[in-house]
């Protein structure tokens, strides 16, 4: 497959889950081109909403055709959804709406435009939250299962998309499943839990390490949370050493939550690589040349960690 | 819809008044102003309008009601223990551990709770997507949004009235909403015209281009009036600006800001009550009375 943005997969895969469910609809806030909902806007027009530069508005409307019944896909930039926090909070969360809230232009990756259109603090945010799963597929093959996966789930959830090009990290007999972590890569001597825009990169800093001899196990953890509890521990059993990688703020994502469990469970020496500044405007190469998110910068940390 | 039989809903009100008083007495803290400016409207919803079953919270067809200012929902929960959804004896348990009843609504503790509001300015919006949610699924089901005028300081209110009118054209249009302001002029802090003064709010509110009916919120003929009017606007959803008086029925509450959220001192719950009775105790309330003279001793 070719690469492929996950928020591309996401407009594609809900125009074909939207032919099989009427239920399903789309609230957006003028943002339809970019969060790629456009399509399904244009194709069922009675079922897309689209009610202006309003997040919390829509983040309430959603709520409340989720609890009328109706499948709401709730979608925006990462920051600008989750930055409405109190509304996700007490319309959603505390209400048990089963809205599916749809977070793309994470991470320092969109580039150009800068910080203020980073989602970087929103699995910090949702963590805190008791019932909102979050999940970041990697690749176009799994965004289109997690798509339909949150079409199926019971509650809210939120799904972390890409605005940038993701290489495909799967083969086409990949099964999402949710709750569970896959290993892309069996290592021995370093796990390198990884997520979302970075996935890729950290197969190819694999590469890099294994030239120096260092053999490292690749896991892609798609469901944020709840964390993959045991498949995280048994690659950290096995290998002693563990590296998180992320296109989100250092704190509070998935290093954060991987360190809750190993200090909790199985200490064990941690790694986080992720953004530890606000991010800035520039080239999306150089931006995780910059955060060390990048194939190089990825092996750099590894071999500084385990020497 | 039928005339409404107002002697009875007066008194169904009147009962509301001393259960509101009676629960925030047992609890010991809470907002006895605005449960009390809202009660009218309320009952005329809960005990004339609405179209529901307590034995089945979850029936497709339901009418839905949102308190948006969850913080008075006393008042709710006393109509929705008169109607059946749970039993009276409950209400002395608002605010204590274990309870369902929830300082603030919560849908998950309480059936027949449509949505967590409390955190004001959000239920509207909910109301909003509820009304929109039930015209796709070509359900003849309402809604009903009960605002506060301190609350519609909230930005997401004006988000989502700027956005209601319009909202569903051309097939599913949400005039099967109708919003209900509870003004009664005062917020927490202090009246809302000294804190920030919502007038003209008709005005506003018909600039976003909503239709507008005003009446006295503790009129239940009016009350029922405007809710009959606003089913037959077709094409917008329905805004209805209810003058009331905080802490309405009670003299010393009465349009004191200091009773938005302070829970009487059982002698002064009684006082209250007999001053809503007026004279004519029944049986009922002679127990209340009874029972907060006891906490009033402890």
């Amino acid at each position: 497959m070719p690469a492929k943005a996950s928020r591309a997969a996401f407009g594609e895969v809900l125009l074909d889950l939207g032919a099989k469910d009427e239920r399903i609809v789309t609230v957006d806030a003028d943002l339809s081109k970019s969060t790629m909902t456009a399509k399904f806007a244009k194709t069922y027009p009675a079922r897309a909403f689209n009610v202006g530069i309003a997040e919390s508005g829509m983040i309430g409307l959603a709520a409340g055709l989720a609890l009328a019944g109706r499948i709401p896909f709730a979608c925006s930039f990462g920051c600008f959804l989750v930055g409405r926090f109190e509304t996700i909070r007490v319309s959603v969360a505390y209400s048990q709406a089963p809205v599916k809230l749809v977070g793309t232009h994470v991470g320092v990756a969109i580039g150009e435009d800068g910080y203020s259109q980073m989602g970087l603090e929103d699995i910090a945010c949702l963590r805190a939250l008791p019932n909102i799963p979050i999940v970041q597929p990697a690749d176009e093959l799994e965004t289109k299962q997690a798509v339909a996966y949150a079409v199926e789930h019971p509650g809210p959830i939120y799904l972390r998309l890409t605005r940038q090009n993701l290489e495909a990290v799967h083969d086409a007999s990949y099964r999402f499943q949710f709750g569970k972590a896959d290993v892309l890569r069996p290592g021995r001597d370093v796990s390198i839990l990884v997520s979302g825009g970075p996935v890729w990169n950290a197969l190819e800093a694999a590469k890099k390490l294994a030239t120096e001899g260092v053999d490292a196990e690749i896991l892609n953890v798609a469901t944020i949370k709840p964390l993959d509890d045991e498949a995280i521990l048994r690659s950290a059993g096995k290998t002693g050493h563990v590296v998180t990688v992320e296109d989100h703020s250092i704190n509070g994502g998935l290093g954060s939550a991987v360190a809750e469990l190993l200090g909790e469970v199985m200490p064990t020496p941690l790694k986080r690589v992720g953004v530890t500044t606000f991010g800035e405007s520039g080239d999306p190469k150089g931006l995780y040349a910059k955060h060390g998110l990048d194939a190089e910068g990825i092996a750099q940390s590894v071999l500084k960690f385990l020497r | 819809m039928a005339n409404p039989d107002i002697a009875r809903l007066e008194s169904v009100a009147r009962e509301g008044r001393v259960q509101i008083l009676r629960m925030l007495t047992h609890a010991g803290s809470g907002h006895p102003g605005g449960s009390l400016s809202a009660i009218d409207i309320l009952t005329t919803l809960y005990f004339h309008r609405m179209r529901y079953d307590p034995k089945r919270p979850d029936w497709e067809d339901r009418d839905r009601f949102i308190l948006s200012k969850g913080h008075c929902v006393p008042a709710q929960y006393f109509c929705m223990a008169k109607a059946g959804y749970f039993p009276m004896d409950r209400l002395t348990t608002l605010r204590k551990l274990g309870s369902p009843l929830q300082g603030h609504p919560d849908r998950t503790t309480v059936p027949g709770i449509e949505a967590a509001t409390g955190s004001l300015g959000q239920g509207l919006s909910i109301a909003v997507g509820m009304a929109l949610g039930l015209k796709l699924a070509g359900k003849n089901a309402r809604v009903y949004c009960v605002v506060g005028d301190g609350e519609i300081q909230e930005g997401q209110i004006w988000e989502s009235l700027m956005s209601a009118p319009g909202l569903g054209a051309p097939d599913h249009h949400v005039d099967n909403l109708c919003v209900i302001l509870d003004g009664n002029g005062i917020q927490l802090d202090d009246f809302v015209a000294k804190v920030l003064d919502l007038e003209p709010v008709v005005d506003k509110l018909e600039a976003f281009r909503w239709p507008v009916l005003e009446i006295d919120g503790h009129d239940i003929a009016q009350i029922d009036k405007a809710l009959d009017q606003a089913e037959t606007i077709k094409g917008k959803p329905t805004f209805v600006v209810a003058h009331t008086v905080k802490g309405k029925g009670v003299s010393f509450m009465e349009n004191e800001p200091e009773w938005h959220g302070k829970a009487p001192k059982p002698a002064e719950a009684v006082r209250a009550i007999r001053e809503i009775l007026g004279g004519t105790v029944p049986d009922w309330a002679a127990s209340i009375i009874a029972e907060l003279e006891a906490l009033e001793k402890k």
